[in-house]
């Protein structure tokens, strides 16, 4: 086993009765990476994911995370991984600063409950009861108790839907500067600017399926894809154009309207168009 | 959130050792106390239901069902050994599958906490408010009702083996119990009309005697009627026993019913306890 993998997988599958929810996925994650995994509601991200934190069974297939099988995992393994489920777990009598600090006792390194308390921006709520939060509370404190015990890896379920873009801004923020201290994330999401923003690598999941493996910049092959040049003819009626060399497209025009080209656009497939034609639309 | 601070590289405090398992589950039965003292709901119905029941029937019957012992004392021993089952069988059978609809077992898997740890929270959560309830019956009975506190170690000794063995084999099955309810709602609906169908056949709100025989059969095969009867040889007098059904107080048969149920009881949770609910694989 390669150590610097994080997590490794291969040809995992999973059914629910007739239901194959994942049907044969090779994935690796490299230590330190941060991985996200993108797909449509029952593609089987959450599956993957469930398996990989050691909350399914799988029915085939060989997975590693942090080198041993999460299938059966010790006190250990455990304390080296953290977890942000989709659903959140309420703890509505308690206060934040109580939940927080009761979870710091499961470990034997665990960080400062009051200083996590204010990296997840909640120092304001501390001696808030938990179901006094917003929703977008809520989510920070599920990524407080999925940090306080200091992990190598850290599995991140949709952990920003229900967030105002502010909100999501800020925690970008606080996953950029996980990364950076070297804490291996793996997160599912249904945004694709939040794949662009934050991962290393997308996996598109299709099906039950990894459909590609790759930089978001490089997704579908974005980088050598035609560009479309948009303008407008002197007499107002659009214009499209697909090309290889944009450039010298753009140059033409403008020697042909002798400087200013109307309405110009230079666009390449985002990062949406590509995503959307892999899975099938 | 801020992005100043790093997960702090291990401090120099060597290897921080985790906290032991006693010192997890003391900690774990602090949280549960407080949750439960916080649920204004529960502390109502778990610490008052016994009392206001036995303030009505107190009110309503006061004659002597045999030479010097009243129906309230009678009905009193009853209601006691109803507030043990409600502190466990109730209170478990319907706050955990509200706690595990909520996702916070789900989230307690996720971390190192060993898995008894979570059991010994119940268990202490259990044991001090059963402690409380019963103290606060009795105290409403010795000044209201004349009931007269065991007047020799020997009945003190009876009560606690009894209040023990009934109470343990309540949380097991209220535990057990649990896994029946597929979501929140339904634990009540679930543990609810077992609880009241016990209380009506065993002996509670009718004289034991009085019932059908066949009514008293299906009581004994279940754990209220024992916890009942064995209190009725601590509170009431020696001569009462002749009008038990097997014409003594049977305290042997007590101990064997009670502790087969708490066998059963643990055999049923090891078997079939879930922590995540069915929708979640």
């Amino acid at each position: 086993m390669d150590d610097q993998l994080a997590i490794s997988v291969r040809g995992l599958r999973k059914a629910y009765g007739d239901n194959v929810a994942v049907a044969g996925v090779d994935l690796d994650v490299h230590r330190g990476e941060v991985f996200a995994l993108l797909g449509p509601n029952g593609a089987g991200k959450t599956t993957t994911v469930e398996i990989l934190e050691g909350y399914r069974q799988r029915d085939a297939g060989e997975v590693r995370v942090l080198g041993s099988d999460p299938a059966d995992p010790d006190a250990h393994h455990r304390s080296r991984v953290g977890i942000v489920l989709q659903g959140t777990g309420e703890f509505d009598e308690l206060t934040v600063a109580e939940v927080v600090r009761h979870f710091s006792g499961f470990y034997a390194d665990a960080d400062d409950p009051d200083k996590v308390i204010e990296r997840v921006g909640l120092a304001g709520k501390a001696t808030a009861r938990t179901h006094t939060l917003s929703g977008g509370q809520k989510r920070r404190l599920d990524v407080a108790l999925g940090i306080i015990g200091r992990p190598e890896l850290l599995f991140l379920d949709e952990p920003t839907t229900g967030f105002d873009p502010e909100a999501r801004r800020e925690f970008w923020e606080l996953i950029r500067d996980l990364a950076a201290a070297g804490t291996t994330i793996v997160l599912t999401t249904h945004y694709l600017d939040e794949a662009e923003a934050l991962a290393d690598r997308v996996g598109v999941i299709a099906a039950g399926r990894l459909v590609e493996v790759a930089p978001p910049d490089r997704l579908g092959n974005r980088q050598e894809a035609l560009a479309t040049v948009s303008w407008r003819t002197p007499d107002g009626t659009p214009e499209t154009a697909q090309s290889a060399t944009p450039t010298a497209l753009v140059a033409e025009l403008a020697a042909r309207f002798g400087g200013e080209v109307p309405g110009l656009t230079v666009t390449r497939p985002t990062l949406e168009d590509v995503y959307l034609e892999m899975i099938g639309h | 959130m801020t992005t100043t601070t790093k997960p702090s590289a291990p401090v120099a405090a060597g290897h921080a050792r985790r906290l032991g398992g006693g010192a997890l589950a003391l900690r774990q039965g602090r949280l549960e106390i407080t949750q439960f003292l916080r649920s204004r709901e529960s502390v109502v119905f778990t610490m008052g239901f016994p009392v206001i029941m036995i303030l009505i029937f107190a009110a309503i019957f006061n004659d002597e069902i045999a030479p010097g012992v009243s129906y309230t004392q009678y009905f009193i021993t009853g209601m006691i050994a109803t507030g043990l089952m409600t502190v466990s069988f109730q209170n478990l059978g319907i706050w955990i599958p509200i706690e595990r609809d909520r996702g916070v077992l789900k989230r307690y898997r996720g971390t190192p906490m060993p898995k008894w740890v979570w059991f010994a929270g119940k268990v202490l959560m259990v044991v001090a408010i059963g402690v409380a309830e019963t103290a606060l019956l009795l105290a409403v009975s010795v000044a209201l009702f004349d009931l007269d506190l065991p007047g020799t170690a020997g009945r003190w000794l009876t009560f606690g083996w009894v209040s023990v063995l009934g109470v343990t084999a309540c949380t097991l099955c209220g535990i057990a119990i649990s896994s029946l309810a597929r979501t929140a709602r339904s634990g009540s609906a679930v543990v609810t009309p077992v609880a009241l169908v016990l209380q009506f056949i065993s002996g509670v709100f009718f004289v034991f005697t009085s019932l059908p025989s066949w009514m008293q059969q299906v009581a004994a095969l279940f754990p209220l009627k024992w916890m009942c009867q064995g209190l009725r040889a601590v509170f009431l007098p020696e001569s009462f026993g002749a009008r038990e059904p097997g014409g003594s107080f049977e305290l042997g048969r007590v101990a064997l019913v009670l502790a087969l149920w708490c066998v059963i009881g643990l055999v049923l949770c090891m078997t079939t306890f879930r922590w995540t609910t069915k929708r979640d694989g």
